[in-house]
């Protein structure tokens, strides 16, 4: 298991370049087009380091902004914040700090940058149909979030790949509105290797939305099975977690307002935005979470 | 420098990391078990807080329970007073036994099971009991992972070296889950 954190964390360091080597191509890509390699270039990695610096430094507070959660004390929340605490301590981490967010499908998520940083919130909806034993569970693999870093991970892509979609769908909108008439502008001859690498940056523009999705299946789907087993491994009762998941998935069908694209895969489960979507094959091939089949499977075997 | 010279330079030098990094390691659990025993000690605090108030707000539906008053109280004096590790954890028994007691006590009483005051401490004591729990059971795990690197080979070189010794474990009866019995198929 401590191995399976180890590959964890190299894996994410991995992730993590890959991720700004994108944003940076990209941006570079927007500043040829722009008419400029040399200036393309460093405004690409000022960008890239911008970005990442603040969503390193800033990233947890931004998820939390657009889930609109509300931080909440111990007199308001008593019971949730006696798990926490207690979860904590088993986990040998400072108490994270405990937000409740006003939607009525039962979730929640952890994000900050280290356990000294972190924040963890849970729904409305999440407070009021889970009882002590399937909250501990929850909490418990929220916190192993904490523990393994993969709330820098998750946060960082949340914003990176929140950035990634952001510039690209710029770029082409700007592009289909007004680039016609820059291409035709610039009509000098010569420009060969700038017109291949113009090429490059374009298919990397109609690639970045698909890389970004790649990356974030990459981060989520083994991180929540490795969260679950750890979760089970503090609060050493993995039906608690079976049972809440079970709960959750029986109301997946109840949509969540601030649910979208860059922050899914920090969720618990993955949230629905339409009234009692289903699972296609498409949304299967995108999807940022396991089955909750499978992993409730998963916990009644161990 | 002739090879043979460079060779031993090497060779010291990476035992000399290696010990290094093993006295690091040892150093850390040191303080980490030292930080778990703490945090035990934090919550069987709050839980000494607690009690009296608990004492007090059930007297006052449930006056017919003196003797089980009486028992939770001294329970709770014995584990103040206790020095060893043992006698506390026997002590802590009775305080937990007591208190589970109590709360069976407060079903037979529907005005106190609706007091506000009772239902907060209510939430107040199962919150530490289980914190008790995790408590011990970071530090349990603590211990066991320091025990081990002092008991294995090479880092019990280290360990002898620099004077590390083995930690004892906190066993007390856990408030949420019992053992079950296991039985082995024929």
């Amino acid at each position: 298991m401590y191995e399976q954190i180890a590959s964890n964390k190299r894996k994410t360091v991995l992730l993590i370049f890959g991720a700004i080597v994108l944003l940076g191509a990209v941006g570079y890509a927007l500043g040829l087009w722009a008419g400029s390699g040399i200036y393309g270039l460093v405004g690409a990695v000022a960008l890239a380091i911008v970005l990442s610096l603040g969503a390193f430094f800033g990233g947890d507070r931004l998820v939390l902004a657009s889930t609109r959660a509300r931080e909440v004390t111990p007199q308001e929340q008593a019971r949730l914040h006696n798990i926490v605490e207690g979860l904590s301590i088993a986990a040998g981490i400072p108490k994270p700090r405990v937000y409740v967010i006003p939607e009525q499908a039962p979730n929640a998520f952890a994000t900050g940058r280290n356990p000294e940083h972190a924040s963890v919130a849970v729904t409305e909806g999440l407070l009021a149909t889970m009882n002590r034993v399937e909250l501990e569970g929850v909490i418990g693999h929220e916190l192993s979030h904490v523990v393994d870093r993969d709330i820098l991970v998750g946060t960082l892509v949340a914003t990176l790949v929140g950035a990634v979609v952001l510039i690209s769908e710029f770029f082409l909108r700007s592009w289909w509105w007004g680039g016609f008439r820059g291409r035709r502008g610039g009509d000098r001859s010569g420009g060969g290797i700038e017109a291949i690498i113009f090429a490059i940056g374009l298919v990397l523009l109609v690639l970045a939305p698909i890389i970004g999705q790649i990356i974030r299946l990459a981060v989520s789907r083994q991180r929540e099975f490795l969260a679950d087993a750890q979760g089970a491994l503090l609060t050493r009762y993995p039906p608690g977690l079976a049972s809440a998941l079970r709960k959750i998935g029986a109301a997946s069908g109840i949509p969540m307002r601030s649910a979208n694209n860059a922050t899914a895969h920090l969720w618990l489960n993955q949230p629905s935005r339409i009234q009692g979507e289903g699972m296609g094959p498409l949304e299967k091939l995108f999807s940022t979470h396991p089955p909750i089949e499978e992993r409730i499977r998963r916990l009644e075997e161990m | 420098m002739p090879t043979w010279l460079w060779i031993v330079v090497v060779l010291v030098a990476l035992l000399l990391l290696g010990g290094i990094w093993i006295y690091n390691r040892l150093v850390r659990l040191r303080a980490r078990v030292n930080n778990g025993w703490s945090q035990i000690d934090v919550q069987l605090r709050r839980r000494y807080d607690l009690i009296p108030n608990l004492v007090t707000t059930v007297q006052g539906y449930a006056t017919h329970e003196r003797e089980l008053f009486e028992h939770v109280t001294e329970a709770r004096s014995q584990a103040i007073d206790a020095n060893a590790v043992p006698d506390q954890a026997q002590a802590e028994n009775q305080i937990t036994r007591g208190i589970r007691q109590l709360f069976a006590v407060a079903e037979n009483y529907p005005d106190l099971k609706a007091n506000q005051n009772f239902l907060a401490l209510q939430e107040e004591l199962t919150g530490t009991e289980s914190k008790i729990a995790f408590a011990r059971q970071f530090y349990n795990d603590q211990v066991m992972l320091l025990n081990t690197l002092i008991g294995s080979f090479p880092s019990n070189v280290v360990a002898k070296a620099f004077g590390f010794g083995p930690r004892e474990f906190f066993d007390i009866e856990d408030p949420v889950r019992a053992p079950s019995q296991v039985q082995f198929p024929r």
